[in-house]
């Protein structure tokens, strides 16, 4: 069924033409909404685009790193600036897909995509969306919390504190096939450490909930100890907590609750 | 609904139709302009039969907005080949066996292509890396990547 196309040069029209009409979707690489209208999903009937050069625009420069939320795959991998995300977004499609898919579109797709978002939970991101009323900064959690009622907001851009060191950033995806797959769980942590001890640990989990989560309990078990083969244990053995993975084709919900403590020792202990 | 008037370059030549919104660019190539190399496989980004180069890029027909290759480059397989000539590409997949049912055959191609114009010497790996966003059924993959390396150690891929 044919839809109407909508292309603005501004963000502002954009994002008012999205918040208007509920049947209304943006168009960012396609990775998702072509798909959809591919299979036929008549909830759509408008799709809303936008060509501010602003979406496509990486920002290293300052404390911040600031990704447009048309960023690519193949940008973030061409960047040398951002070579701790490299590990997430080669994790992700294969090179057509990386080609098209946008790191804003990501925050949107569902279980078992969406690893780039799974990464950027670890580096407590900050979502700039706009919406009818104006633009604001939503953190990541709060987002994906509300993500089913955000269709009909823009998203901007994605940011987040440059880590200060390259190190502290961890992430692992487990999938069944090889180099490319829909992953069976996906494991992000930003790991800082002060003098000997880690300050502010986060630990993010994809596939283990309807959206990404943050892993609380193993998070409780990092902060403030020196990462030994103990902290680790008790990280570990915290994994699965407050998660409510799904059965689905790739693996079933026992099978991840059974494997996200295995797969988190391995991040924190650097095994391959 | 009225239909919007679409201009771009098809291997080397411009085209110009009229698309129904929401139109993908495999559609538009196979119904309107009658190339019928890039293939529907599965209409998700699952399987990469449909991959042609965008400006030299390679990108998924099916999942690409018709009207958002204005003014652009699209290259298929039908545009590889030089007159009544294979390219390298091609003649290696045939020696190597690379080809069974053929149904992926075009995807794997355009990836091998824009592997081999960015890299004229890949590894393996890289290889492996190229074609992993393309799915065959019939081969195990392994003709496949020794014919992608034939064609870079013998014929260089043209630019």
């Amino acid at each position: 069924m044919p839809v109407t196309v909508k292309t603005f040069t501004s963000t502002n029209e954009a994002a008012a033409a999205l918040s208007s009409d509920r049947s209304a979707r943006y168009l960012g690489g396609g990775t998702l909404v072509m798909r959809a209208l591919n299979e036929g999903d008549i909830s759509i009937s408008t799709v809303v685009r936008a060509s501010d050069h602003a979406l496509t625009r990486i920002d290293t420069g300052g404390s911040r790193i600031t990704l447009g939320a048309g960023v690519t795959y193949a940008r973030i991998l061409a960047d040398r600036d951002l070579g701790f995300l490299h590990a997430p977004a080669r994790s992700i499609g294969g090179p057509a897909v990386r080609n098209m898919g946008t790191v804003g579109g990501n925050l949107f797709a569902p279980n078992p995509y969406g690893d780039f978002t799974v990464a950027m939970l670890a580096l407590d991101a900050v979502v700039s969306v706009q919406g009818g009323l104006g633009s604001r900064e939503v953190p990541i959690e709060e987002f994906l919390q509300s993500r089913d009622r955000q269709a009909g907001t823009l998203v901007l851009a994605i940011s987040f504190a440059k880590p200060g060191n390259a190190e502290a950033f961890r992430y692992r995806k487990i999938a069944r096939i090889k180099p490319k797959g829909g992953a069976v769980i996906t494991l992000a942590a930003y790991l800082p450490v002060n003098g000997s001890r880690i300050v502010g640990a986060r630990v993010a989990l994809g596939s283990m909930a309807p959206t990404p989560i943050r892993a609380r309990a193993a998070e409780r078990a990092l902060e403030g100890r020196s990462l030994d083969a103990s902290t680790i244990d008790a990280a570990a053995a915290a994994a699965v907590e407050g998660t409510s993975p799904s059965d689905s084709a790739i693996a079933s919900a026992w099978y991840r609750r059974e494997i996200v403590s295995v797969h988190l020792k391995r991040l924190l202990s650097g095994q391959e | 609904m009225a239909k919007t008037p679409l201009q771009f370059r098809h291997n080397g030549r411009e085209v110009a139709i009229f698309v129904d919104g929401g139109t993908n660019l495999l559609v538009a190539l196979r119904e309107l302009i009658g190339d019928m190399t890039p293939k529907f496989g599965c209409g998700q980004g699952g399987c990469g039969t449909c991959s042609v180069l965008i400006d030299g890029e390679l990108h998924l027909s099916c999942l690409t907005l018709a009207e958002t290759v204005t003014g652009r480059s699209v290259e298929t397989l039908d545009g590889i080949k030089d007159g009544p000539n294979l390219h390298p590409l091609q003649r290696a997949f045939a020696d190597n066996f690379a080809a069974q049912c053929g149904y992926c055959t075009p995807g794997m191609l355009m990836a091998a292509k824009a592997l081999l114009d960015r890299n004229p010497s890949p590894s393996r790996d890289e290889v492996v890396e190229a074609i992993s966003g393309n799915i065959c059924r019939c081969t195990g993959y392994e003709p496949i990547i020794n014919a992608v390396l034939a064609a870079a150690s013998g014929g260089r891929a043209r630019a």
